[in-house]
């Protein structure tokens, strides 16, 4: 302990888990060892995107030596999932995308087990599928679950049986009606924009595939070894599920490659807990394939949206009429959640007095559409934004003027009647309009033409408030040992967002120690030993965990006030601790930590002793959120606050290939206070980039729904070159009444400005908008040559 | 069928029986526990489990190992010496260049490449010497200034 970092919360501290990453030493779940005794599991997937399984045959498969069990639909035939139980573990009398999981095959090596997958015989009688969400949420469509009205489903989630839709927010704000903004509404307004705007499904892709093991013990006990964001949820699932109590199942996750929503709920661990069920006593390990990864587990949503915008002719926002068909793939359970998400913050981060907003979320035969880095707002402001710079234009005001002039500000009553938090979104326009140098000297941003290369300035704002149920909880542990070191216990994952870190930063502030004594103690994390976390999602950890690591240091805190001052006969509110020592203000003496937080301190005259080993406890859960009007979407607090931020960017287009290169990102984001600023600086600079790979890269898929891009040569995420020389972030610090110092997450929030920021730069550079995403090279080209390439030199025939 | 080959790994000897179909990567984690390197992909195409192989970066994925005979592997587990850290591995760790910590190893044996053959990278041979590593945490930015960093100190 020679170096010392006091009061570390605001300090740009090193990350508490880097030194094991990068030497090897970081343990993930595809790195435990589990011996001789492990089983390989290898999943069967639907070869169609919609069908009715009228058969299936395991014999062959069975009979390959070196096959333990082949499960099906038939073993469990039990519903699974968050908000709405739609999905059975293994499909039981329907397929509803190519990739489901049809049957699970257990052997004795993964050679066998892949051998034996292709036994499994399954015959299908073929149904109409459904790709297009638009076209699936209109009547007559082919039903994808007629089961729908028969589903459990939380209280604040409303799907239409009969229909393929599985949630349908409304907002209904001023003079509107089911019909629209009334007529005298949009007579008032200057401008107009009407405008329809499409996304594919595109998938996390993060570094390490969903991997899971299971054990399912002969006295019922139930063990997961799991690369999840999601350890506590997906043991409240699969107790629901499997009908085993939460006492007897174990998740237990070590470090996650790379999760971005996509490891958040439940995948294949239900799947592979089945699997393990089959041959009770055994590990049973299924690791997904890079091909599996992209199809067979999680991907984001596609959506279309459709907006009627207005504002008079001052610029000031009045009317917004909006739709948003949110592709949910084959199965919504967690998907609902994504479009009543988009439903109440439907408005984006402006202000407008008249609002009809409805969000759908749409059964498709496609993957299943689940939580991704934004959670419905990359979705939506992917038009929004567009929207607001096309109105600008057209009332001939400057797009940053206007966000300014339009954007929600601290204590505004938002579009569902809450008040906003504190929030500085002007700071964050002004932040990235310089860094930008938005401004020409005619006093607009303008292309600039070299050679065949275009290039174009754009800007996008955003909001994003953390989508959960209205009661998540937190919990923590804080507990000293004999030389004063810390063992903070969480259950929140580090999935490299730094959440370790920060939780170390904050029990260290609270409880008066240098940085250097904590040690978190979280790795892994594992239902049976960890503090409850309800999920590691919606950039929430830094905010409710982080309240619960403050709660338990306080708590140890207290403790080790009230002992020290019995034993100096003082009162504990004059005492302190500084550095690791407690001291008094009133009489300045100073008892060091060490030893007392364990043995503690004897009476006078060594006549008995007081005081014993301390641990804190703490935990945090949002008591305030409101439940909202079904029909109108209004409440006193339909979340618990939003993080706001603004994104430009430089592009420059070849207009000779249609190649884009993104040249350089600034960023601002208020994130309240930042507690470790350089880890804020690597979410904005990791989500920019993140948002840029959004922009130009989708799941591309058959006439049939069976995927084509499922790989890194056909699915490209950025590389080294690609990525921007210069990302430039700015941090703006409005703190939050109801975060630790202040703080509120930001691990999302880059991801969703970024592809209307290029979108409007490409606009800027080409005076051509883009509304369907990718915005593939191909596109850009045949946008800029809408008569076909002019070639530059004579084909010889 | 078995093969047996001889090779060096992070300057121990090694003789093994190892099977036709088995990838190095397959055989470096499984049989040897060895699991810096990771299945990020099993194509050849994320990065995830680069190794050097007689110097060179390889996607140990895409060698078989009996491939592997009479050669010498250094992998993340031997960068580090005498209980001191590779500049590479401190420059990571001082830039924030590590997130997830998935792609780090595969980075660092492709940066430890690079310096070894082009000591004095400039920004754009370094993003091109990375390209066939992905990382889908970071966005490149820190990765790039720790290896610069590193190239920068052996300037002096």
């Amino acid at each position: 302990m020679t170096q010392t970092i006091s009061n570390p919360a605001g300090k740009s501290v090193p990350r508490v888990d880097a030194f094991e990453k990068v030497t090897g030493a970081a343990k993930y779940v595809d790195d435990m060892a589990f011996g001789p005794g492990l089983l390989y599991g290898k999943i069967v997937h639907s070869p169609v995107a919609h069908a009715l399984i009228k058969r299936i045959d395991t014999s062959k498969a069975l009979a390959l030596p070196g096959v333990k069990a082949v499960v099906t639909g038939q073993d469990n035939p039990t519903h699974l999932g968050l908000y709405l139980k739609d999905r059975y573990i293994f499909a039981y009398d329907r397929v509803r995308y190519v990739g489901e999981s049809v049957a699970g095959v257990v052997a004795i090596s993964e050679e066998i087990a892949e051998a034996a997958a292709k036994l499994v015989e399954v015959e299908y009688e073929l149904l109409e599928p459904v790709f297009d969400p638009y076209a699936g949420a209109q009547p007559g469509a082919p039903l994808l679950h007629p089961d729908l009205g028969k589903y459990e489903v939380v209280n604040f989630i409303f799907p239409e049986p009969g229909t393929n839709i599985s949630e349908h927010f409304k907002l209904r704000k001023g003079d509107v009606s089911d019909a629209g903004v009334s007529d005298a509404v949009w007579a008032q307004c200057a401008a107009i924009v009407e405008e329809t705007y499409t996304m594919p499904q595109i998938q996390h892709a993060p570094l390490e595939t969903h991997v899971a093991v299971a054990r399912w013990d002969l006295d019922g006990q139930i063990t997961v070894w799991a690369a999840s964001q999601s350890p506590f949820a997906q043991r409240d699932l699969l107790s629901n599920s499997l009908g085993v109590p939460h006492g007897n199942i174990r998740v237990i996750s070590p470090y996650v490659g790379g999760g971005f929503g996509g490891k958040a709920g439940i995948s294949i661990e239900a799947n592979v807990a089945l699997m393990a069920q089959a041959v009770k006593g055994r590990p049973v390990k299924v690791r997904m394939t890079r091909e599996e990864e992209f199809v067979a587990t999680n991907v984001r949503q596609s959506l279309v949206s459709k907006f009627k915008i207005g504002c008079d002719a001052k610029g000031n926002l009045l009317a917004m009429d909006v739709a948003y068909y949110f592709g949910g793939g084959a199965y919504n359970d967690y998907g609902v959640n994504i479009a009543r998400a988009a439903g109440y913050s439907c408005t984006g981060p402006y202000d407008v007095p008249h609002v009809k907003g409805d969000s759908y979320c749409v059964y498709t035969n496609h993957p299943i559409g689940s939580a991704m880095r934004g959670f419905g707002m990359p979705e939506i402001h992917w038009g929004i934004e567009q929207v607001m710079d096309k109105l600008a234009e057209e009332i001939g005001m400057d797009a940053a003027d206007f966000k300014r002039r339009n954007c929600v500000r601290t204590g505004d009553i938002i579009s569902t009647g809450m008040t906003m938090p504190q929030i500085d979104l002007v700071t964050c326009i002004d932040k990235v309009t310089e860094a930008i140098g938005w401004k020409d000297l005619t006093g607009f941003p303008k292309p600039v033409r070299s050679g065949n290369k275009l290039r174009g300035k754009g800007l996008a704002i955003m909001w994003k408030a953390p989508a959960m149920p209205p009661n998540p909880g937190s919990s923590a542990i804080v507990r000293f040992n004999e030389d004063a070191t810390v063992n903070v216990y969480v259950g929140g994952q580090e999935l490299g967002q730094g959440a370790f870190t920060v939780a170390a930063q904050m029990a260290a502030e609270a409880l008066g120690v240098p940085y250097e004594w904590v040690r978190v103690s979280a790795n892994p994390v594992d239902t049976k030993y960890s503090p409850y976390e309800w999920q590691t999602v919606a950039s929430r950890l830094t905010w409710s965990m982080g309240n619960a690591v403050k709660a338990a240091a306080e708590d140890a805190r207290g403790k080790i006030l009230d002992i020290v001052a019995q034993y100096w006969h003082e009162d504990p509110a004059d005492l302190d601790i500084k550095n690791g020592v407690v001291i008094s203000y009133k009489s300045e003496r100073e008892q060091p930590l060490q030893k007392m937080v364990v043995y503690g301190l004897p009476n006078e005259n060594f006549e008995g002793w007081q005081g014993g080993p301390i641990v804190g406890s703490g935990k945090f859960m949002p008591t305030y959120v409101t439940g909202l009007d079904p029909e109108t979407g209004q409440g006193a607090r339909a979340v618990v606050h939003y993080t706001v931020g603004a994104q430009a960017v430089e592009i420059e287009v070849d207009t000779e290939t249609g190649q884009m290169d993104v040249l350089k990102i600034a960023s601002a984001y208020d994130v309240g206070k930042a507690i470790n600023p350089d880890l804020v600086m690597t979410q904005i600079e990791g989500g920019a980039v993140h948002g840029m790979s959004s922009a130009f890269e989708g799941l591309r898929f058959d006439a049939q729904g069976k995927p084509l891009n499922g790989n890194f040569v056909d699915y490209k995420i950025a590389t080294a070159p690609d990525a921007p020389r210069e990302i430039h972030g700015d941090i703006v610090e409005t703190p939050l009444e109801d975060g630790p110092w202040g703080a509120r997450g930001v691990g999302e929030h880059v991801m969703v400005p970024t592809a209307p920021a290029i979108a409007n730069a490409l606009y800027a550079a080409t005076g051509i908008r883009f509304n369907d995403l990718p915005l593939s090279a191909e596109k850009v080209f045949r946008a800029l040559h809408p008569a076909g390439p002019e070639l530059s030199c004579a084909l010889p025939r | 069928m078995y093969h047996e080959i001889t090779l060096t790994i992070n300057g121990e000897g090694y003789t093994l029986a190892v099977q036709s179909h088995h990838t190095l990567l397959k055989v470096l984690r499984e049989q040897l526990g060895i699991t810096s390197p990771k299945m990020g992909c099993g194509n050849g195409e994320c990065g995830a489990c680069t190794i050097l192989m007689n110097g060179l970066a390889v996607n140990s994925c895409q060698v078989l190992a009996p491939e592997a005979d009479g050669a010498t592997i250094e992998t993340v587990e031997g960068l580090s010496k005498d209980g001191k850290l590779h500049p590479l591995q401190q420059a990571f760790i001082d830039h924030n260049a590590v997130q997830c910590g998935f792609c780090t190893p595969g980075m660092l044996m492709s940066a430890r490449a690079l310096l070894d053959r082009t000591p004095h990278p400039t920004e754009d041979e370094i993003r091109y010497a990375l390209v066939g590593n992905l990382c889908r945490c970071t966005g490149y930015t820190r990765i790039v200034e720790a290896i610069q960093d590193v190239a920068g100190q052996s300037d002096s």
